[in-house]
């Protein structure tokens, strides 16, 4: 019978089956980070139980860490770091820890080892594993209770979830990224829209992206309510993967080159939903709200809730509106920012650090606005520096900062204070995320940089002479 | 896990859609490594405002939540389920959940009733004419009954017998031992470990 890469992926991970009851899936991958696992850990050994197959998991430390130099202020946060790596070391659990080579938020640190490969089921008590289904692999969050199921048996017991096709075809305009592509997405269906789907994006706009662009479109499926997104393996992928510290060698490359190609949705594959999007249509978007579907165009203005059919739409935008401290009508391109954060799960990795510092190159961050400049993991915080994005982010008056999750949900001192506003390349715009009392618009690196030039939301295109030299 | 067959008590009316779970408990209050503790993070940036329902005096010893659609959306954060339960919630209503959410309120013992949306409505009038109106929670039949307000609700069959049963999901699946283990010699040998390299 015809399949879904994901029913594919599914299948070849079930270790058991009996009807009436979730299907056994198996767990190639287990990433572990300090916020999540603790509880987990104690679990297994109130039980007596230990890790089996410590060498199928790895940890980082992320959430907490401070990307200023030395070691963690806050007693609480080091407490939760310290208990991390005292569990790693008792269950013998490989960790990366703060100040490592290889330290860095979990979903860059497992791609960029070469960890993350096609077909594989991947899990980390952190809903933005969906991130890891850029490369064909079956990715998805869990909470702290299957992180102890997946520590004491690497399995799950999970229910199928259903399938939705996402094709975006045609071209993206100049200045329009993945970032833009998910978030007009998520706009689209809602962030319920995905809930119980795995997304699959395809299309030719999907197949022109490099991995990091697509890390970015499935790290956001979470935000539409989805469990995980994923997109077939091709040579893009098998490029990206081929010569990593983790990706098989010699005739097990080729073997594995063989099984992956096989890995996508038959033509005639039935999906439970689908959705289509022109790429052509696509410009930079920005959110305008507390939820990331509450998304619009850059050149659009703060919508009128009023303006919205459906009940609960409008009393979550007119007490998003509340929140945000903005007016219906106002043009988006108005909006003043205190904060620009460059970083994140979302937008940490090398090109999107570079697309940053092509646009605020020769220019300067504008009075009164802070830009803080996260790399998602150490590896891309050296491979910055040897390329000098440091000096260009630093000489246009933005912090060049050590790795972590950072400003993303401020757990480190990265935080907004009430009532300040950001133009962040994270993910998530919730009342709060970036500090109490916090306002966020979520955008992609290309207009966070153009915004910090500006200090308001803007895209490059929006810059000219007097910005700076090109 | 307590089994979990029947519960009454104040009905929560939270006339809000998207609630996720960076608003049910914040990131700053994720740093502790226990299980409990956590009840002073429940929906914290809220408690502050005096209007907020929790802060009726009628409503604060409630125990089951009725709240508006696409509650526990976002963050996989267990620490939701476990700030509910600890301020006493034993009960969510809504009429859609975030799946991670879901799955976790089950691993806990936290029952995630879903309700029509209608339902949710006649509960809201209820609780918010009558604060401190209790409410029954009947997982046996999944009805859910208050004042003249009587609502059937959906919960899949096999959390629902986990729930009534109080089962532990390890104990339950390492009695599958062996097909795990049999499953585990049939992985392709080039899939990647994390101890090499």
């Amino acid at each position: 019978m015809a399949g879904t890469l994901a029913e594919k992926v599914w299948d070849e991970h079930v270790v058991r089956r009996s009807e009436g009851e979730p299907d056994l899936l198996y767990i190639d991958l287990h990433l572990l980070h300090e916020v999540t696992s603790p509880q987990a850990f104690d679990g297994l050994r109130l039980s007596g139980r230990a890790v089996r197959r410590p060498e199928l998991t790895l940890a980082t430390e992320d959430h907490n860490v401070p990307t200023t130099p030395g070691p963690i202020a806050d007693p609480v946060s080091r407490t939760q770091v310290e208990t991390l790596r005292r569990n790693c070391e008792e269950f013998g659990v490989r960790l990366y820890p703060m100040g490592d080579a290889e330290q860095g938020i979990v979903h860059v640190v497992g791609p960029q080892l070469g960890l993350t490969q096609p077909g594989m089921t991947i899990v980390c008590g952190d809903s933005h594993t969906s991130t890891h289904g850029a490369f064909g692999a079956l990715a998805f969050g869990i909470g702290t209770s299957e992180v102890e199921h997946v520590l004491a048996t690497q399995t799950l017991p999970l229910k199928p979830f259903r399938t939705m096709a996402i094709t975006v075809d045609g071209e993206l305009a100049p200045g329009v990224t993945a970032k833009d592509i998910v978030l007009a997405v998520i706009a689209r269906i809602g962030t319920g829209g995905g809930q119980g789907y795995v997304l699959e994006y395809r299309g030719s706009a999907i197949r022109a992206l490099s991995m990091e662009g697509r890390m970015t479109v499935c790290n956001m499926s979470i935000e539409a309510g989805a469990r995980a997104g994923m997109i077939a393996p091709d040579e893009t992928t098998f490029a990206y993967l081929h010569g990593r510290d983790h990706a098989p060698t010699g005739a097990d490359w080729d073997a594995a080159v063989a099984a992956w190609s096989r890995l996508r949705s038959d033509d005639d594959a039935q999906f439970d939903a689908e959705v289509v999007i022109d790429a052509a249509e696509l410009t930079p978007f920005v959110t305008w709200g507390t939820n990331p579907g509450q998304g619009a165009p850059l050149g659009s203005a703060v919508p009128d809730p009023e303006a919205l059919a459906d009940d609960h739409e409008k009393l979550a935008a007119a007490k998003a509106l509340e929140y945000m401290g903005l007016t219906a009508g106002t043009p988006l391109r108005e909006i003043h920012v205190d904060t620009v954060f460059v970083g994140s799960c979302t937008n940490g990795r090398i090109e999107d650090l570079r697309a940053a510092a092509a646009v605020i190159k020769g220019r300067h961050v504008a009075d009164g606005v802070r830009m803080l400049v996260v790399p998602g993991s150490a590896r891309v915080r050296i491979q910055a520096e040897a390329e000098g994005l440091d000096a260009v982010f630093t000489e246009a008056g933005a912090e060049w900062r050590l790795p972590g999750c950072s400003m993303c949900l401020g757990m480190n001192p990265d935080q907004l204070a009430p009532g300040e506003r950001s133009a962040s390349t994270s993910n998530r715009n919730f009342e709060g995320r970036q500090g109490k009392g916090g306002r966020t618009h979520l955008v992609s690196p290309l207009v966070a940089a153009a915004t910090a030039v500006r200090g308001t939301l803007s895209s490059p295109a929006d810059l000219d002479d007097t910005d700076g030299s090109l | 896990m307590e089994p979990f067959t029947t519960h009454s008590g104040v009905g929560v009316p939270l006339r809000r859609s998207n609630v996720d779970t960076d608003q049910i408990i914040p990131a700053v209050y994720l740093k502790r490594v226990t299980k409990t503790g956590f009840e002073d993070g429940l929906f914290a940036a809220w408690r502050g405002d005096e209007t907020f329902v929790l802060n009726n005096p009628a409503y604060a010893a409630g125990s089951v939540l009725v709240a508006g659609p696409d509650f526990g959306t976002g963050s996989s954060r267990e620490h939701a389920v476990w700030a509910l339960m600890d301020y006493g919630f034993r009960v969510v209503i809504s009429s859609r959940f975030a799946d991670i959410f879901r799955g976790n309120s089950g691993k806990q013992g936290l029952l995630t009733a879903q309700c029509a949306q209608d339902d949710v409505e006649l509960l809201w009038k209820l609780l918010e004419n009558e604060p401190g109106t209790s409410v029954t929670v009947d997982l046996a039949s999944r009805t859910v009954t208050a004042g003249d307000v009587v609502a059937s609700f959906d919960i899949d069959d096999y959390t629902r017998w986990r729930l009534l049963e109080g089962l532990d999901d390890i104990s339950l699946t390492l009695r599958h031992e062996d097909a795990i283990t049999s499953f585990e010699g049939t992985r392709p040998t080039w899939r990647p470990v994390t101890t090499s390299a």
